[in-house]
């Protein structure tokens, strides 16, 4: 799992790659606090490269969202593939975290 | 018909998911089906590593993959613990908002949407559970 980052009218978009599962998803939480701590606020996550994703994963979005629901931020998820959209779906967190076809409709509704 | 046994224990996730992707890859299932399998069985171990042997007790989980006469791969993951079904634990409330979610019961839902038949038996002291992927669906 790798992270890659840039920064767009405010909103970070945080491009996920690779596994995010029981193994990988500690170093994600890591990284994804240390930048919640920066003090991002505003975060879209491009899924294009994400091939897997299990409920290891899923806490780490859910906690992301919760600590930006406290601060009032915002979350979107884009470009999810075939099985991690099922993932989300199955899992009813795609009616808590909002998933988006592409990066660009992601960072419209965080606006 | 490979099999591994290993202590249950977090620690030898990645080399007991490697061994089943190993296995898995081989077999003719497309990679969409390929990753529900791994999905399943992570979700199996991490169910089994944090509820097979409590209280500090220690044991192992062990792992057999074979495939059958249609082609269908069969994966018994097994250890010594305390009895335990994994699938009659209740599926979470899906429509919970954010502040109510957690991640708690949604193993058994993702492995209901990625195996095509499941069966678990309890056996001279020890829990069987056994998933089927059927290679022609």
């Amino acid at each position: 799992m790798e992270i890659s980052k840039k920064k767009e009218d405010g909103t970070l978009i945080v491009s996920v790659n690779g596994r995010l599962d029981t193994v990988s998803s500690p170093d994600f939480d890591q990284e994804l606090g240390q930048l919640l701590d920066e003090g991002e606020t505003s975060l879209v996550f491009d899924m294009n490269e994400l091939d897997y994703i299990s409920s290891a994963g899923l806490r780490s979005f859910l906690k992301i969202a919760k600590k930006l629901k406290v601060k009032s931020g915002k979350i979107a998820l884009a470009s999810l593939q075939d099985i991690v959209k099922q993932v989300f779906e199955v899992s009813g967190f795609n009616q808590i975290i909002p998933v988006f076809d592409s990066v660009d409709e992601a960072l419209s509704n965080v606006k | 018909m490979p099999k591994m046994k290993a202590p249950a224990k977090l620690e030898n996730m990645e080399k007991l998911q490697n061994f089943i992707a190993d296995f898995v890859g081989n077999q003719g299932f497309s990679d969409k089906r390929i990753m529900g399998i791994e999905l399943a069985c992570e979700e199996a171990l991490v169910n089994i590593f944090n509820y097979a042997y409590p209280d500090e007790k220690e044991g192992d989980v062990e792992i057999c993959c074979k495939v059958d006469q249609n082609g269908d791969i069969i994966i018994e993951l097994s250890d010594a613990g305390q009895p335990f079904n994994l699938m009659t634990i209740p599926d979470p409330d899906i429509n919970e908002d954010i502040d109510g979610r957690s991640v708690g019961g949604l193993g058994s839902v993702l492995i209901k949407k990625f195996v095509d038949e499941i069966d678990y038996r309890r056996h001279q002291n020890k829990n069987f559970l056994t998933f089927r992927f059927c290679k022609q669906n």
